[in-house]
């Protein structure tokens, strides 16, 4: 990695962190608040490609171990990982890899319907398909009753997908910082 | 600073942090061995002992870091004495209170520092890919370093949208912002070259630097 | 020859180091189809060198050629007869780097561990690593900030710490990349006397003319070619009436 690579991993681990700090949005019509955390999921993977946009999001959850109040409503420290919805941030990295992975995929002809289709499979699919089995191992509850417990969420996760998926194709446009390797050499 | 750890020193507080998560890790695993009650309320009870008692923290402390899973543990208990039986419903509840109870006491009592450089040994397997491990406590530290410089800039752009008329949060602003904050971290990669961050390999420290980065 | 050696620096210097200064010879740059510098050649031996030109004319890539930040797409730039293709490390420890914006260049969240951070790389021994972090606190006006976060520090401190952390490495040249344009008046000043007493050698690229008042040489630069080169006396008047 070069250190121009360190820097967008601490910079969008700050991102994640920042967008904590933002307080939920309520929406009309949307039975939860939006919390505006995994918008920088998505971001990541789909502005930093598969292993930068990981790397950010588990240099994020190192610092949230550690002790720091990053996650939104300031929580933070070892705790977190050990609690029922604790499933949802260990899919984080995994999710914004995924995005980055299909967004590199897609990157040559990447336009608002690919980020779409990255930024659902990745930011919703992959986080949902760890989060929801995860609650209901620890919890000992079925999966149907984890399941329809996360639903109310997935509107909100809409709208997140939508408005990753515009910036990212506007930011490729302005400031693109994936790179594809050049004459199919081994992908980094 | 942006922390959870609470001063101290006790004897957990002075415990290696590589032996306070490895402990943390085998409760996690063992917990989830059992379904005996006894067992995992006694976890917990230990769990307190060790952080009110041994390492004095105060009550607050725990509880600040318990509060937030507070309404999910209800919800859990009364689903399961809906549809399961009281029994299951105790351990369920009892196993996840002592775990973050434990979890919570070792970020009380371990520095920062500490943990990074825990982080740093368990990533030092890693080397055999390429990685190098000092490099994880630079990216920590930038990472830091970034936080309050990102909201500064996020609040900088949306004055200037706000002088121009827009009065409220827009995404749009993230685009703006979003170049902007790159470009920055690209020159910062520069910096980091320039200020001797590749170096490290060409020549091998003298003795080990005692700053922690 | 005006550039002073140090013991520490000769021990460093491979036998076959001839040239000391920055030699740059036959030098272009591009960047994809795009060319910021093309045909440079010359010698840089003074103590005090100024770089000037309109936004755009290359002057920032000419300054990152000059420590290796940037290699030159055709010719070559030895440092002391180092090549920084080939030893851009070797080359780096000998020419600091400040750049415009200091919040692009301080990496660590407090301000001693990020004067710590040059040494700690070139591998310094901590105790001296320590001392080196007390002198610069204490000669820029920083002691009272040793672990306050860098970012509540005000834009002038701010480039104080950039260059103070450079200066911990202990270079023999240090390249300044516009230090002044994002500073207000009074800190300007400031800079410029921190400028004017470095023991180093310097090369300052700025829009701030009055900066290089008692310098040797001053370069102007348009549209990638060293348009005028000579004592500042008569390049700076003749940058100035091109522009009317």
């Amino acid at each position: 990695m070069k250190s121009r690579d360190l820097a967008y991993v601490a910079l969008f681990a700050a991102i994640v962190a920042v967008l904590g700090l933002i307080p939920p949005v309520p929406v009309p019509g949307l039975p939860v608040p939006i919390t505006a955390q995994t918008l920088g999921v998505m971001l990541a993977g789909s502005v930093l490609g598969a292993k930068r946009g990981g790397l950010a999001l588990l240099v994020f959850l190192a610092l949230v171990a550690m002790g720091a109040p990053l996650l939104s409503g300031g929580r933070g420290g070892l705790s977190v990982f050990a609690g029922p919805t604790a499933g949802y941030l260990y899919s984080w990295p995994i999710a914004a890899f995924v995005i980055g992975l299909l967004t590199q995929l897609f990157w040559r002809r990447f336009n608002l319907a690919w980020a779409l289709v990255a930024n659902m499979i990745g930011g919703i699919l992959v986080i949902y398909a760890i989060g929801i089995p995860f609650t209901s191992l620890f919890g000992d509850v079925p999966l149907w009753a984890s399941f329809t417990g996360s639903l109310t969420f997935i509107p909100g996760d809409l709208v997140k997908a939508v408005v990753a998926s515009l910036v990212a194709v506007a930011v490729r446009r302005a400031y693109p910082v994936i790179e594809l390797p050049t004459r199919r050499a081994t992908a980094s | 600073m942006l922390s959870l750890y609470v001063p101290g020193h006790s004897v957990v507080h002075r415990a290696p942090a590589g032996v306070k998560l490895g402990l943390l890790a085998a409760l996690g695993v063992g917990l989830f061995l059992t379904e005996r009650p006894a067992v995992v309320g006694g976890a917990l009870v230990v769990a307190l002992a060790v952080g009110l008692g041994a390492a004095r923290l105060p009550w607050r402390a725990l509880a600040a870091q318990v509060r937030p899973v507070w309404l999910w543990l209800a919800v859990l208990f009364v689903f399961h004495l809906l549809v399961t039986d009281l029994r299951t419903g105790t351990v369920a509840v009892l196993r996840l209170l002592a775990l973050l109870v434990a979890a919570a006491v070792v970020t009380a009592t371990t520095r920062v520092t500490a943990l990074v450089a825990v982080v740093e040994w368990l990533a030092s397997p890693l080397r055999v890919f390429g990685v190098r491990p000092a490099r994880i406590g630079l990216v920590i530290a930038m990472t830091l370093r970034f936080i309050p410089l990102v909201a500064e800039r996020a609040a900088r752009i949306r004055e200037a949208q706000a002088a121009r008329g827009a009065d409220r949060l827009r995404w749009g602003m993230a685009v703006p912002l979003l170049v902007q904050v790159l470009r920055m971290a690209a020159t910062v990669g520069e910096a980091l070259d320039a200020r001797g961050a590749d170096d490290a390999p060409a020549r091998r420290p003298r003795r080990r630097p005692a700053v922690a980065s | 020859m005006r550039w002073r050696r140090r013991p520490e620096a000769d021990a460093e210097t491979p036998a076959v180091a001839l040239g000391s200064g920055i030699e740059l010879r036959d030098v272009g740059h591009d960047y994809g189809d795009r060319t910021v510098l093309a045909d440079v050649s010359l010698t840089l031996t003074e103590r005090r060198v100024g770089v000037i030109g309109a936004n755009g004319s290359g002057k920032s890539t000419f300054a990152r050629l000059l420590n290796g930040l940037v290699v030159p797409t055709s010719g070559t730039v030895l440092v002391d007869g180092l090549d920084t293709r080939t030893q851009a490390r070797a080359v780096r420890r000998r020419v600091g780097f400040v750049f415009q914006d200091p919040d692009a260049q301080i990496v660590h969240p407090t301000v001693a561990e990020d004067l710590a951070f040059g040494p700690h790389n070139q591998g310094v021994p901590a105790e001296e690593i320590e001392r080196r972090v007390e002198e610069m606190l204490d000669r820029y006006g920083l002691a009272g900030h040793r672990d306050h976060p860098a970012h509540l520090l005000s834009g002038g401190q701010k480039q104080l710490l950039a260059i103070a952390g450079v200066l911990a490495m202990r270079p023999q040249r240090i390249v300044f990349d516009e230090p002044t344009t994002l500073l207000d008046l009074a800190n300007t000043r400031r800079v410029a006397r921190v400028i004017e007493e470095l023991e180093q050698d310097v090369v300052v690229v700025t829009h701030h003319l009055d900066l290089l008042a008692g310098f040797d040489r001053v370069l102007v630069v348009e549209d990638g070619r060293v348009a005028a080169d000579g004592a500042p006396g008569e390049t700076v008047p003749w940058y100035v009436a091109r522009m009317d």
